[in-house]
């Protein structure tokens, strides 16, 4: 029973960083309909900074996370300006591909830079371990399903309650007229791909402290588990990203459990093919109805 | 339209390209076996020809139908393993030592290589094709990364010595000579070329067109996207089985992700749509990292670099849906000498120009 539950809370803690970075692409597809597979090498680069930053200018945890929400968050947006604006009014085929794209040049560029090879990130943030009878729960597993759920609701607020989230909503249903109705459509896809990438910054912050390795290629696979929650939990919905990525993490760490683990990937992307197979819309998906 | 006539008749359109591939064949056939061309280059123009199967037949996918597979190296890790395993076992059953055996193995194992990836494609191919996209190219890349991962484990889980996992497959007979692989690019190019002149063809441009509007017009969608991507999976795997007996050893981790973004960067470079822009640029890509061992450390740079720039600047590749017709230009040529004046380029490209010269 124990080690269920220890399990559980495993999956809880990587599902919610699967879930933030579920977010961050929940977010990009619903405004442009693009597949920003550059999402999860952002990630990639958040655990440099906070390698880089630690290790190699040797200053406190605080700054380096800081600077990696930041540098996520610039990179993100100029992404966007440098190799999507050019490409909105072309088509979706060209704009994935260029997405592939700046995820290699990513991946790539972080190899010849900072090797193939992965770095070991020290520990971020320590603080005591919770016990709930006789059940330890560590004090990043809590920080990491915590910081995810405010995240979430912070991210919820945003979309329905403010001004920006209202011209979200509006560009995501329709960017023409959107703009005739004076929504700075540059400004809030921007604004949506800074969002993003500042949760994908906080994910990367996470992801050091569950597992503190940075390596060239850790943002492709979990960049691709976090769209699969997305898709799992409905894509453009943010509370479905949420359940997915838990859904995902929980799944991944019961097929480790019964010591599997060597086919987790195949399982998630099992689960992709079969929720895309019976429910294309996913858990907490709206149904579109394609116009001619 | 007079000048868009063809000059040269039918069947001998057909003859000349064969006559003249053939040439060449048995001419680089004899500089190779002669040895004027030395066995690693020949190593290299084979794998060279290897890549202008995968990209030819990526593109059928990717430029004529429209989609975006992210899975073609897992098609080609079927074909491969297939091949593989046939020939370690017809070798060690002593067949290859025979005259029959020599001469016949290798080429049935790639037609099970390619069989076998196309029934994969069917497999992937009817639940992917109803999705649109994004989604597709989602499901195509899980499905590559589980082949993968299978390859990788099913020793251990089934606990017989099949794939060999991480440690690779080894000892397979190095069956791949520069004759059979450009047999193989022949066929290839011409099947393609050929279906996609036919009435299948056009329905599968036309789904890359306007999907609704081809439905509306009685086009069975589904069925041609789906003879579309089997097509491609098919050539994937005959590539495949060239490609292990080619290296002789064969491990999952070179049929990642990265190769199939490796094959799509050959199609979007030289235009997706063009059956010479992919040849081209297969060939190229494959022939640079070989010569200039220096741009080998940055291929993948460069490869993600090529895919952004192509994209923003001239997002239909080099050259676009541009298609070389040896007969075209010598019915341009025969126009010349007779004297009456064609508009320039009439009469050439295969895909695109002669539609609206019919109509006109």
């Amino acid at each position: 029973m124990s080690l269920v539950i220890s399990q559980l809370i495993n999956g809880l803690q990587s599902g919610s960083i699967y879930a933030l970075v579920a977010l961050g692409y929940s977010m990009v597809y619903g405004i442009i309909m693009l597949l920003n597979f550059a999402h999860g090498d952002i990630i990639m680069v958040g655990a440099y900074i906070a390698w880089l930053v630690i290790v190699r200018l040797s200053l406190s945890p605080v700054i380096a996370i800081i600077l990696a929400i930041v540098v996520c968050t610039v990179l993100g947006v100029t992404i966007e300006k440098v190799a999507y604006t050019p490409l909105r009014s072309s088509p979706r085929l060209s704009l994935l591909i260029t997405a592939i794209g700046v995820s290699f040049l990513l991946e790539n560029l972080a190899q010849r830079i900072f090797g193939a090879g992965s770095q070991n990130v020290p520990t971020l943030i320590s603080g005591p371990s919770l016990n709930i009878g006789g059940q330890h729960i560590s004090f990043t597993a809590m920080i990491t399903i915590v910081v995810s759920v405010i995240s979430m609701v912070a991210l919820t607020f945003l979309v329905q309650k403010t001004k920006m989230g209202k011209a979200m909503r509006a560009v995501s249903e329709d960017m023409g007229t959107s703009q005739l109705m004076g929504i700075n459509v540059n400004r809030t896809i921007s604004f949506t791909f800074a969002v993003g990438s500042a949760l994908a910054g906080i994910g990367s912050v996470l992801y050091c402290c569950a597992y503190p390795q940075a390596s060239p290629t850790m943002g492709a696979m979990l960049g691709l588990k976090a769209f699969v929650a997305a898709v799992l939990g409905g894509i453009g919905s943010l509370p479905g990203a949420m359940l997915g990525g838990f859904c995902i993490g929980i799944a991944e760490a019961a097929v480790s459990a019964i010591g599997l683990s060597v086919w987790k990937d195949g399982v998630v992307f099992a689960i992709l093919i079969i929720v895309l197979i019976f429910k294309p819309t996913g858990i907490l998906g709206k149904v579109i109805n394609e116009k001619v | 339209m007079k000048n868009n006539q063809k000059i040269i008749p039918m069947p001998f359109r057909y003859l000349i390209n064969i006559v003249l591939f053939a040439a060449v064949l048995f001419l680089m056939n004899t500089l190779i076996t002669g040895g004027t061309i030395s066995k690693y280059y020949s190593g290299v123009i084979s794998s060279i020809g290897i890549s202008i199967i995968l990209a030819v037949s990526l593109n059928v996918a990717t430029g004529y139908l429209g989609q975006l597979p992210l899975g073609h190296a897992g098609f080609m890790a079927v074909g491969a393993y297939t091949s593989a395993l046939i020939m370690r076992a017809v070798m060690a059953s002593g067949f290859l030592k025979t005259a029959v055996g020599s001469v016949a193995a290798f080429p049935l194992a790639l037609l099970a290589a390619g069989l076998v990836a196309a029934l994969f494609g069917l497999l992937i191919g009817i639940p992917a094709l109803r999705l649109k996209g994004d989604y597709l190219a989602i499901l195509t890349l899980g499905f590559g990364e589980i082949i993968r991962v299978v390859l990788l484990n099913i020793d251990n889980v089934l606990g017989f010595k099949l794939t060999n996992g991480a440690a690779g497959l080894q000892k397979i007979p190095k069956t791949t000579t520069f004759l059979i692989t450009f047999l193989c690019v022949g066929v290839t190019c011409f099947v393609i070329h050929t279906m996609m002149k036919s009435r299948h063809g056009r329905a599968i441009l036309s789904i890359r067109e306007n999907e609704i509007a081809a439905e509306s017009c009685g086009i069975n969608t589904t069925y041609y996207k789906t003879l579309g991507f089997v097509v491609s999976a098919f050539f994937a795997g005959v590539a495949g089985g060239l490609y292990a007996g080619n290296i002789g050893i064969l491990n999952p981790s070179a049929f990642g992700f990265m190769k199939s973004i490796e094959i799509l960067v050959m199609v979007v470079l030289g235009g997706m749509g063009s059956m010479l822009g992919s040849v081209l640029s297969a060939s190229v890509l494959t022939a640079l990292p070989e010569f200039l061992r220096s741009f080998a450390d940055y291929r993948m740079i460069v490869y993600s670099l090529v895919l952004v720039i192509v994209m923003i600047f001239k997002p239909s590749g080099l050259m676009g849906t541009y298609d070389f017709s040896l007969n075209g230009l010598l019915d341009k040529l025969i126009r010349l000498i007779r004297g009456d004046r064609g508009t320039p380029g009439g009469g050439q490209s295969l895909l695109t120009k002669k539609e609206g010269g019919t109509n006109e």
